[in-house]
């Protein structure tokens, strides 16, 4: 595919695998691996699925951090939607990657088998399609995702909106890139080294979320593609930047990403959503100011209101696994106890075991992957 | 999740809802392009490879950035690894 296959040629790899080993060479040595945090479930994917943990010299260690939405979704909002979707009259739509994360009462697949309409979608306007469809019945889209997945949503609203369609309604969990990475940093035992950053979710963000990992923290931040030679350049990139005792944010990705990210985008996000005051994040709690909330002129498409009394008590996450301190970086995700015995991707029991971007599912699928060199 | 492939827009279906139709490896489907549309009112957008995510486009693709990606790399000054094999397990043949 055109923009992929270029970024996967073997001759490219060398090239950069060769750099970085040079780049090392000039770097005084020290006792423990440099850590490089990949923020994104994406590129976590992409390191396992082309073995570059393995091609990579072992004074790089990537840990994987929280930028995905699946992994970092709380209990609650599973347990929010297992609710709707059991509902007679609800269609409860949703992305494919969510479907078997375990709530309190299960998952939306076991919601289905319980009778409940649930379907997979591909896109928020698949849903609205079905909404369209379907006038007699409510129609609920579960809406997560970073920054990336956000613009897609609002839009959709919006047109849901001149439509005047009154049967969409939204459960929405958007959540943004930047709180989880300085609460990250404001661990006192974090040792990581440097970031590369979310590409996708730079596209519509641009450099923005990460001037204060840099200039509060001192953290070099690259933002990188997703392909093979990205993740490598920016890696070079950021091995660079340590070199030289630098902590600034760069763009390996500029086929792709604006320094100011795509600002029509961000507008239409804040036509429809405003910052709540907090929102719970699986692993790291509650973080201020890092998830939206419709604003009050579109609340009438909010999901919430569906169910008549809102429990208003806080469910606790009993999940016997690790995954927070996998997501903080504080385990890899051998470390877990239940990895591989009581959590596998056919019976997961976290989130990081479900989506093919967790951490765990990741490390899981490609542990036995030889590499040729 | 937040997965996004380069497909070619092809045509704009309804500018004033910002639909337009898309190949996206092999399979041609509407997209949301209203974004789009008001980041770049001046720019032909028909025949541009963009990035697309759940079926909404977040950015065009810059060839001419991408050309120089790869141009910065080949004139590293690294030695390449020590093989002349090299096959990444991911790589679809």
């Amino acid at each position: 595919m055109k923009f992929v296959d270029e970024y996967r040629d073997s001759e490219v790899i060398k090239q950069l695998l060769g750099a970085i080993k040079h780049q090392l060479d000039d770097i005084p040595p020290r006792c423990r691996p440099w850590q490089i945090m990949e923020v994104c479930g994406g590129h976590t994917r992409a390191i396992y699925r082309f073995g570059l943990d393995k091609l990579l010299p072992k004074e790089i260690e990537f840990i994987h951090g929280p930028g995905c939405p699946v992994c970092v979704l709380p209990i609650q909002v599973i347990d929010q939607a297992f609710a709707l979707a059991l509902k007679p009259d609800v269609i409860l739509c949703s992305y494919g990657d969510v479907m078997r994360v375990p709530g309190s009462s299960g998952s939306l697949i076991q919601a289905r088998e319980q009778g409940a309409d649930v379907r997979i979608v591909y896109s928020p306007r698949d849903a609205l399609a079905v909404a369209l469809n379907n006038p007699e019945r409510q129609v609920v889209f579960l809406a997560i995702g970073f920054e990336t997945t956000i613009p897609a949503t609002a839009a959709t609203l919006l047109a849901a909106d001149k439509r005047q369609v009154s049967n969409f309604h939204l459960l929405v969990h958007h959540v943004c890139i930047e709180p989880p990475l300085l609460a990250l940093l404001e661990e006192k035992d974090t040792a990581i080294d440097a970031f590369i950053a979310p590409g996708h979710v730079s596209t519509i963000t641009g450099a923005l979320p990460y001037l204060s990992v840099a200039a509060t923290y001192h953290k070099p931040v690259v933002i990188s593609g997703f392909e093979p030679a990205d993740i490598l350049q920016s890696t070079l990139m950021l091995l660079r930047q340590l070199q030289r005792g630098k902590a600034e944010v760069e763009n390996q990705y500029t086929r792709a990403v604006q320094v100011f990210g795509n600002r029509a985008a961000q507008t239409t996000i804040d036509r429809v959503f405003e910052l709540a005051e907090t929102t719970e994040w699986r692993g790291l709690g509650k973080l201020r100011h890092s998830g939206y909330q419709l604003v009050k002129a579109y609340q009438r498409f909010d999901a919430t209101r569906l169910i008549s009394t809102p429990d208003q008590e806080e469910t606790v996450d009993h999940t016997p696994c690790h995954c927070a301190d996998v997501l903080c970086g504080k385990l890899t995700p051998d470390e877990c106890p239940l990895f591989g015995r009581a959590c596998k991707p056919t019976h997961p029991a976290g989130a990081l075991m479900v989506s093919e971007e967790g951490a765990c599912a990741a490390h899981w699928q490609y542990r036995q992957q030889e590499v040729e060199l | 999740m937040c997965l996004a492939l380069p497909g070619k827009l092809l045509h704009i279906t309804d500018a004033e809802n910002g639909l337009a139709l898309a190949d996206c490896g092999g399979v041609r489907r509407e997209v949301d392009i209203s974004c789009l549309l008001l980041e770049h009112p001046n720019t032909p957008l028909e025949g541009r490879w963009v990035l697309f995510h759940v079926g909404f486009a977040l950015a065009l693709i810059d060839e001419v950035e991408a050309k120089q990606t790869l141009a910065l790399i080949a004139e590293l000054d690294g030695q390449p690894a020590n093989s002349t094999h090299l096959e990444l397990p991911g790589t679809d043949k």
